[in-house]
């Protein structure tokens, strides 16, 4: 591999990166401020594709269809956190799973009844159409660098959102004390559900921008969510920072697992083993920091 | 309108079910034979990703039948569904399922390769007659053939085995081969690599994406360096879609011609857009096929359900055109065993996909077309491959 296309591969693997964040930080976010698991992250994920692309189709641009897709989720995430996720926070895990696991279920049935089960696309808009030429060969679409461009912003927000706001504040208080934060009268409810509705947003967020590049299809969510996972394993669960970190880790173990050739005893590891390079890196970095790369510090 | 209270209804069918059971329970006595409905079995996916095809298989099929007045080979015939969900895991317990418990005659399914594989285990054990509608597992008539086990859609062989001739007539020696990494997509790039070859191509190299890992641009990249003359691939569904679309955005569509069996732009032409025009497809059917047979099955198809036939449906009716053919021999006699596996071997099916017959080891010879993508439409350049034959390796039947 020459280093020209060595920094190429170094891009795919950011951008693939900064995607799996976006995707992930609602997930993390979810777990680390509210103790929720939530395994229905990946359908908010297929939600959002989905809204992109009958939105689109119905208002007749991708622009229009942003805006209304996320004040959609917002509101989706809020009646989801009133209906089920608030009977959740004093129940176990296992609990948690289960009726996560249930939502899955419901959203990919109901995607199919509203939706159907065929594969759409959703045109990149005509603004961020063009590619631009890297080598005589290769052009890199401009769309793509639009979204790690989105993506780095919607960090640096959240990050001064969390850090830096009184609503930050509370969250983080209501993360590390639930009844403390509750007897300083905070509305614990209205800031969970906030925070739930946010986790949504964030997923669908990401569906939404990701279905020009990835297509929309029914099992898109399963996908994502397992990926998901991995990542807010190796960043340390709750760890937005953490989060932040391990998805460019993840995206670049996945792209160069697919590219570097490796051979150890005359037996060729990669690229034949891709599909496993994530996990046997998540195994890595667990056996060297059991609770994830950046882990916070509760108690 | 009142509703009838429910523990009532409840109650009623309990009481109709206890005299169906009753009357069951008599029926041998009266010998019923020859005079009762012959039991189809349909072991399809209805449910996930591949619903679609399921449905499309089993539309096909009925479709066939709807000039006989739903008859085969002049019997009523009786359904019996099973949802397989592209499951593996539930394969055995649903085709156990469906021959055991309940004792269908003659067994159609399955779409997925791993959960074919499961039931033909079961079929073959328990010797009913099965017809697959779609699964390509080659080992379904190769190692594991079996007299009672027929496919009449394809072996995975089959679709990308022509593209190597294709493309070194065109004046592409060198190819790279991409595909996601499982059971067909090997089969797929084997039979490719063998086919090239044999043409006078030579393999670049074969790139494996983790299925069903859609993020090609580490491999798209990877392309570009290598710069062969050509790429040929195997994806169908979400993944071909998002290929096809990646390819383009890469800017090497103008650069590198892409070949592809013909999933690569079956059902999904709408979705790929512009994307996909000028691809070059080898596949055992064609929409815009212009047969007679064709146009007859398309129109019928679409009055039939409100939808446009594609490649899936065809099999399902030319599976049910196969057994038509076994029964009418047979007088509609599927008792007669070695008959109708006699019939069916011998059997010229007249389909919308052209003329064909079975092979040795039960795998349709069929005729495989050269398509290329004209105004989101597969249009028929010409035959690539006439009447090409799986060689049914290991298959000693």
């Amino acid at each position: 591999m020459d280093t020209y296309t060595f920094l190429i591969q170094l891009l795919n693997g950011i951008q693939y990166g900064l995607l799996l964040f976006l995707v992930a930080s609602g997930l993390t976010l979810i777990f680390g401020i509210m103790g929720v698991i939530n395994l229905s992250h990946g359908s908010f994920y297929m939600v959002g594709a989905y809204l992109a692309w009958s939105l689109s189709q119905h208002l007749g641009s991708f622009w229009i269809a942003l805006p209304t897709g996320i004040v959609l989720s917002v509101a989706l995430g809020m009646l989801l956190e009133w209906l089920f996720i608030k009977h959740l926070y004093r129940r176990d895990h296992l609990q948690q799973v289960l009726l996560t696991y249930g939502l899955i279920l419901i959203f990919s049935e109901l995607r199919s009844i509203l939706w159907g089960d065929d594969v759409h696309s959703v045109a990149v808009p005509a603004l961020l159409a063009g590619s631009i030429p890297l080598t005589e060969m290769l052009s890199y679409p401009v769309y793509r660098l639009w979204l790690s461009l989105v993506c780095v912003i919607l960090a640096g927000l959240m990050y001064y959102l969390i850090q830096h706001t009184k609503l930050g504040m509370m969250i983080r208080a209501g993360a590390s004390n639930r009844e403390m934060t509750q007897s300083l009268g905070i509305n614990i409810d209205v800031l969970y559900r906030s925070v739930f509705a946010l986790g949504v947003a964030l997923a669908a967020f990401a569906g939404m921008i990701a279905a020009p590049v990835s297509s929309v299809f029914p099992g898109m969510g399963n996908q994502v969510l397992i990926v998901c996972f991995v990542v807010v394993v190796i960043g340390g669960i709750g760890s937005v920072k953490g989060a932040m970190a391990a998805a460019l880790l993840i995206g670049l173990v996945d792209t160069f697992g697919k590219v570097v050739e490796v051979e150890i005893g005359g037996l060729r590891i990669l690229p034949e083993l891709a599909g496993m390079s994530i996990y046997v890196f998540m195994a890595i970095v667990l056996l060297w920091r059991p609770e994830g790369l950046l882990v916070r510090r509760q108690h | 309108m009142t509703k009838p209270r429910p523990e009532l209804t409840a109650r009623r069918e309990f009481l109709i079910g206890a005299g169906a059971l009753a009357g069951m329970s008599l029926m041998p006595l009266a010998g019923c034979a020859k005079s009762d409905k012959l039991r189809v079995g349909l072991m399809l996916p209805y449910t996930g990703t591949y619903a679609q095809l399921g449905v499309a298989i089993e539309n096909g099929f009925r479709l066939a039948l709807a000039d006989q007045d739903g008859k085969l080979g002049g019997r009523e015939v009786e359904y019996f569904k099973v949802d397989d969900e592209s499951n593996p895991a539930k394969a055995t317990d649903n085709a156990n399922e469906i021959i055991t418990r309940d004792k269908v005659d003659v067994l159609i399914g399955t779409v997925h390769s791993g959960v074919a594989m499961g039931m033909i285990k079961v079929a073959r054990e328990a010797g009913t007659l099965v017809l697959i509608p779609n699964a390509g597992a080659n080992a379904a008539t190769g190692e594991l053939c079996s007299p009672n086990i027929f496919r009449t859609s394809f072996s995975n062989w089959q679709p990308t085995h022509p593209l190597g001739k294709v493309m070194v007539e065109n004046g592409h020696k060198k190819a790279v081969f991409i595909t996601w990494n499982y059971g067909a997509g090997q089969q797929a790039a084997e039979s490719f690599s063998e086919g090239y070859t044999a043409a006078g191509g030579s393999v670049a190299k074969q790139m494996f994406v983790p299925f069903p890992n859609v993020e090609f641009q580490a491999l798209l990249t990877e392309i570009a360096a290598i710069k062969p003359d050509a790429v040929a691939c195997f994806f169908a569904g979400g993944g071909a879609v998002k290929f096809v679309k990646d390819y383009a955005a890469a800017g090497l569509k103008d650069k590198i011609p892409l070949y592809g069996s013909g999933f690569l732009t079956e059902g999904v032409l709408g979705a790929q857009g512009e994307a996909a025009e000028g691809l070059l497809t080898t596949l055992h059917y064609a929409d815009s096929l212009d047969t007679p047979q064709n146009r007859a099955f398309r129109t019928a198809y679409l009055d039939a359900y409100s939808a446009q036939a594609d490649v899936y449906a065809v099999q399902g009716y030319d599976t049910a055109l196969l057994l038509q053919k076994a029964l009418e021999q047979t007088g509609g006699d599927i008792g007669k065993r070695d008959a109708v596996i006699a019939a069916m071997e011998g059997a010229v099916i007249d389909s919308p996909r052209g003329q064909w017959t079975m092979s040795r080891a039960h795998n349709p010879i069929q005729d495989f077309y050269l398509r290329r993508v004209e105004n989101g439409d597969n249009k028929v350049v010409g035959v690539a491959w006439k009447a090409l034959e799986d060689p049914a390796r290991g298959c000693n039947m």
